[in-house]
């Protein structure tokens, strides 16, 4: 079967020492990273992309979605410890994880979100090898007028489901568009450069995402947290009992599935996965009101749905090369640095590539629950590290790691700005991630529409005309209509309510 | 007319603001026609749209029924000190090294915090010398000067 032989070729690729090796790295760092509170996997991945760089292509793939994944397993084990999450996909866990490990249980609670992760990795996986083919089968069928209308799609999923204002999630959306315009177009006339050199070529990526998401992000926290030494709730026995692990799997099979499907639509994270499982989770429990008192379900149904989406959140990423989030459009914006171009064309170009990412997402599944059980301990430790101490060495690491990408200082100056507007924008309230979507996609976007109205000669209505682009136009109008009605704004709401 | 919603509607001037600049400065670019952009056929129509954008949130803002909201205030001493020392980083990396810059910026962007002392800051620019230089230098192997032109 097609399935087993493109998995053999996955395996010879990733079961490279070097790949192993590199697979593992990318897991420690990514659950060192996501353990610290603040730093989420966007930031993470842009601090760590520039160590990518000397790597060939496929390693380099291959520790990224190391740390990717280890940023979101991290989470988890903070958010269950001290109440404190890790990055937004693990608020979830916090609610009752955090109970568990009060009354004693927290090495349950650990254990329940490995496992459920890990469960949840594993068929994640499986989705995306069985759906890589036939999906890009159908993205053969798409011309620029497709990818166009698919973008569309794409951006306004991203804003749909963001936290805020619709919108003013549009607005960030453009804005992100126009600084991707930056630069020089196809016919090589500058545009927006205002005669600086160093921007001709744009602006560049690693700068922009590390200034909003990580320097903005330290110019908030610094003021507000001083004492980040809190106290950790002692750890105990990890093992389940067989009670546990009864109310276990079912919720993980609903949260897995949950999961999976959030995973794949464009705009749709780890985060409303979470929060859309504990919504089901509540709902059918025959103990309700045990929902934020410890119950086990409300850990295990969120961690299996987080890390589900995590998973087939790459197979847009990988089989149209169209990112469903702002991790995954960093992951692009990684590939791209490497002279990858996602899409169809990357399975047959390249296929131990393709498949040797595929299989390693699994192994990388297998090395961080390796990896988080024992070391649980190593974790927690590093949390006592007062944020007075830890903000200095993430502005250090942001800007060497910038400089290093084309070795510029002119980059430190744009990391700064970035993250002023970046802080600007946390105070009026808009949300960042779409911006970075808009960016990276921008100049796609332009090269689409200049190429579908090039075809049709100026008319506007070859969107409608054809079926494709014209069914993925009304799923987007579908998408915007959604917002409007009150269930999904409350759910919205629900989900993105500070904890 | 009262201003109900004071950060969307500062967040709708800045749309408006940023879309009108956007769509000025691509109206001096070549336009072309829709099936035949020029350079500035697409970023034009983007100021545009966005600047329409900043204009209804500006509306939502003040219609009444929406939810007040106030601007909250700004750290501008951490604004200032993180930016400061970044703006010092950017100088000094190229011409003084690596280890002076990154006491420069441990030792400026510390003075952001008020629990920090500067025995501390110091220590903690030692420890991240020693991690940048093996994470860098040595593991990644990435030409940096570590220190000024002429010392060691």
């Amino acid at each position: 079967m097609d399935l087993l032989q493109n998995l053999a070729t996955g395996l010879t690729a990733a079961l490279t020492l070097q790949n192993l090796a590199y697979c593992f790295v990318g897991c420690f760092l990514g659950t060192l990273i996501g353990v610290l509170p603040g730093l989420g996997p966007v930031a993470t991945i842009a601090m760590l992309l520039p160590a990518t760089y000397t790597l060939p292509p496929t390693a380099a793939l291959i520790m990224l979605a190391g740390i990717y994944y280890g940023a979101q397993y991290g989470g988890s084990t903070t958010a269950i410890l001290i109440n404190i999450p890790g990055e937004s996909s693990s608020v979830v866990t916090a609610i009752d994880g955090y109970q568990m490990a009060r009354s004693g249980r927290a090495g349950v609670a650990l254990f329940t979100a490995g496992v459920g992760s890990f469960v949840a990795g594993c068929f994640g996986v499986l989705i995306l090898a069985a759906f890589a083919v036939p999906l890009a089968e159908v993205a053969f069928e798409f011309g620029p007028t497709e990818y166009a209308a698919l973008m569309i799609l794409g951006l306004v999923g991203a804003t749909v489901l963001s936290s805020g204002s619709l919108l003013k999630a549009i607005g960030m959306v453009i804005i992100g568009l126009l600084l991707g315009l930056v630069g020089t177009d196809t016919n090589g006339a500058p545009r927006y450069s205002f005669g600086v050199q160093e921007l001709s070529d744009g602006i560049g990526f690693v700068a922009i995402a590390m200034g909003v998401f990580g320097v903005a992000e330290i110019i908030g926290n610094v003021e507000k947290d001083e004492s980040r030494g809190t106290p950790v709730a002692k750890i105990t026995s990890m093992w389940p009992t067989r009670v546990d692990i009864r109310r276990m799997i079912p919720a993980i099979i609903r949260g897995t599935s949950i999961g999976a499907f959030f995973g794949i639509l464009p705009g749709a994270g780890a985060a409303v996965a979470s929060f859309s499982s504990y919504a089901v989770e509540k709902k059918v429990s025959s103990r309700p009101e045990e929902f934020g008192h410890g119950a086990i379900e409300g850990v295990a149904g969120p961690e299996a749905a987080n890390n589900a989406a995590a998973q087939t959140a790459f197979i847009p990423l990988l089989t149209l090369g169209l990112p469903a989030s702002a991790t995954m459009a960093m992951m692009l914006g990684a590939m791209t640095i490497h002279d990858i171009q996602p899409g169809p064309q990357v399975m047959s170009s390249d296929p131990a590539l393709f498949w040797g990412l595929v299989v390693s997402m699994w192994i990388g599944n297998l090395i961080l629950i390796v990896l988080n059980l024992p070391l649980i301990g190593i974790w927690v430790r590093l949390l006592t590290v007062p944020y007075r101490v830890l903000y200095p060495a993430i502005l250090v690491f942001c800007s060497i790691g910038v400089y290093t990408v084309s070795n510029s200082s002119f980059d430190i100056y744009l990391v700064c700005i970035f993250g002023v507007l970046g802080y600007l924008f946390s105070k009026l309230q808009c949300e960042p991630a779409p911006l970075l979507l808009g960016f990276i996609l921008g100049p796609l976007m332009e090269e689409n529409f200049r190429r579908a109205l090039l075809l049709s000669d100026g008319d506007f209505s070859v969107f409608l005309r054809r079926p494709i682009a014209l069914v993925l136009l009304v799923i987007t109008g579908i998408l915007l209509l959604s917002i409007l009605l009150p269930a999904i704004r409350r759910t919205r709401e629900k989900a993105f309510a500070e904890v | 007319m009262k201003i109900r919603n004071r950060t969307d509607f500062a967040a709708g001037l800045l749309y408006l603001a940023v879309g009108a600049f956007a769509a000025f400065i691509a109206s001096g670019y070549t336009m072309g026609t829709a099936a035949d952009m020029g350079t500035g056929y697409f970023p034009f129509w983007l100021g545009v749209l966005l600047a329409a954008i900043g204009l209804a949130v500006c509306a939502s803002s003040v219609v009444p029924g929406t939810a007040t909201n106030k601007l909250s205030s700004w750290h501008w001493k951490s604004l200032a000190w993180v930016c400061v020392s970044l703006l010092a980083f950017a100088l000094m990396f190229e011409s003084a090294g690596m280890v002076l810059s990154i006491f420069a910026l441990v030792l400026i962007s510390s003075l952001a915090s008020g629990a920090q002392r500067w025995k501390g800051a110091m220590v903690n620019a030692c420890i991240l010398n020693v991690i940048c230089y093996s994470a860098f230098v040595w593991l990644l192997e990435i030409p940096l000067r570590i220190w000024p032109l002429g010392w060691f």
